[in-house]
């Protein structure tokens, strides 16, 4: 599985952060997400589906 | 044939059902009947506002979540097709605004100055605080008269105080900024009497500025008197701002967890499941479905399109408004399968009660701890808690934004 996000969309939700905390964080000075693993182990990847799909601002791609 | 004159249909939008409708009597928590036969024959379809214009009205989830996310569905209020709320909205909106009424890029840049402060990690900081300041009332309550109402005794004031401190506004002054989100809120209320709250609202937050101006602290008000001062945020936009946080930070948690435990009553098998449990997850469940169920943002999102979109098989045109209420999403049976029924241990994660799109509510997170704290906490210690009336004598905010009760007597 491969995630890429895109932080110009980001608008800071936080979303991600709570489906995926292992995989996402937020920045501290405007809650911009990070990405800690673009490759996450396949354990997580619902989790991970769940943070793209829940995302308002669509700024989360994952790939098989 | 007579020569009886046809009604002209279509300008005044006589043909089109009038929203928003009513809820039926005896089911307080679903959305109204005639929301769901729309819903079910025509998905996407004109209604009939206010002021006699015909928004668009789109019932299903895919189909909002598709339009929030469309930036060129515009929230524009100064879009004068844009279709406010009511005649005080649409005077208050020409007077000012704040950015939940803008759009990219002037939204975003607004937005980010805050966000900072609504991240996960800094919100999960205030929980201990916010367990004690719950405890404390709890405690008050327990020591206090009963029935007591718990509106005015324990959901109102746990997001005032948090509100408060967050903001560095004084508790003290809460009742005066209750009333005045109230009346704010009320799509019943004088446009007079709206926009004299608003401006109540804003003079006080804008003194609050002013005084953080000269002695700033560590709280959210200073931080944007400072932008003031770095000439990144202009007065009013600073004053609109706060404002936007002091509505947004309480009226909405207060009702869901008055809402909430009243709808909790009525399903005990759901109520004993947080009575006995300490599982932050299971708690966590329970926020979502909750916040999924209940949909406290009744009438919807409005907004306004910038171009023609196509929705659910029809062809939204360029200007026409657009009134996407999430009330009737949440219960897409393709989603949240047996909707109608409060189920804590089903993943409601998807609902997108605080809306989709750039736009989704700045303080979800924080409402979030709020509501896992008290809905963990309150019937824990307060087991016996139950209504001291019955649910047909309760007063319903029928024709507010922000759906709730005005007053839920209980006892113990």
């Amino acid at each position: 599985m491969k995630v890429t996000i895109d932080t110009a969309k980001c608008i800071s939700a936080g979303q991600c952060v709570l489906a995926a905390p292992e995989v996402f964080d937020q920045r501290d000075d405007d809650g911009i997400v990070l990405l800690l693993t673009s490759s996450p182990p396949v354990s997580l990847a619902e989790d991970v589906r769940q943070a793209a799909t829940l995302c308002p601002a669509l700024a989360i791609a994952v790939e098989d | 044939m007579t020569d009886t004159p046809a009604i002209p249909a279509g300008p005044t939008g006589a043909d089109f059902p009038d929203y928003p409708m009513p809820r039926a009597t005896g089911c307080p928590f679903d959305p109204p009947p005639s929301l769901r036969q729309l819903e079910a024959e025509a998905p996407v379809s004109k209604v009939r506002w206010w002021d006699g214009s015909t928004p668009w009205l789109v019932t299903r989830y895919d189909d909002q979540r598709v339009l929030l996310a469309n930036q060129r569905v515009s929230s524009d209020t100064s879009n004068p097709q844009f279709p406010s709320f009511s005649a005080g909205y649409k005077k208050m909106h020409e007077r000012g605004r704040s950015f939940v009424r803008m759009d990219d890029p002037e939204h975003a840049r607004l937005r980010h100055m805050l966000t900072a402060w609504f991240t996960v990690k800094r919100v999960e900081a205030m929980r201990p605080g916010i367990q004690t300041i719950v405890d404390g009332l709890i405690d008050d309550l327990l020591a206090g008269p009963k029935p007591t109402d718990l509106v005015e005794a324990f959901a109102l004031a746990v997001p005032s105080l948090v509100i408060c401190e967050m903001l560095g506004a004084p508790y003290a002054d809460h009742s005066f900024f209750q009333e005045n989100v109230n009346l704010f809120n009320d799509r019943d209320a004088d446009p007079e009497h709206g926009g004299q709250a608003d401006q109540q609202l804003l003079g006080y937050i804008d003194r609050l500025i002013g005084a953080r101006l000269t002695s700033p602290g560590d709280d959210l008000m200073s931080e944007v008197a400072g932008r003031v001062r770095a000439g990144e945020l202009s007065r009013e936009e600073a004053a609109q701002t706060g404002v936007l946080l002091l509505r947004g930070g309480h009226d909405t948690t207060a009702n869901m967890i008055a809402l909430g435990t009243l709808a909790l009553l009525q399903y005990p098998d759901q109520l004993v499941i947080l009575r006995e449990t300490d599982d932050p997850a299971v708690i966590a469940g329970a926020v979502e479905e909750l916040v999924r169920y209940l949909t406290i943002v009744q009438f919807g999102l409005p907004r306004v399109a910038l171009e023609d979109i196509e929705a659910g098989g029809q062809v939204i045109r360029a200007g026409e408004g657009v009134l996407v209420p999430a009330s009737i999403a949440n219960r897409d049976a393709a989603v949240f399968p047996g909707p109608d029924r409060l189920d804590i241990g089903r993943d409601a994660r998807g609902h997108i009660a605080f809306g989709f799109g750039v736009h989704q509510c700045l303080g979800q997170n924080l409402a979030r701890v709020e509501l896992q704290v008290v809905y963990g906490t309150l019937y824990r210690r307060i087991p016996t808690l139950k209504l001291a009336t019955s649910l047909d004598q309760i007063p319903f905010k029928d024709n507010s934004l922000n759906y709730g009760v005005d007053e839920l007597p209980v006892t113990w």
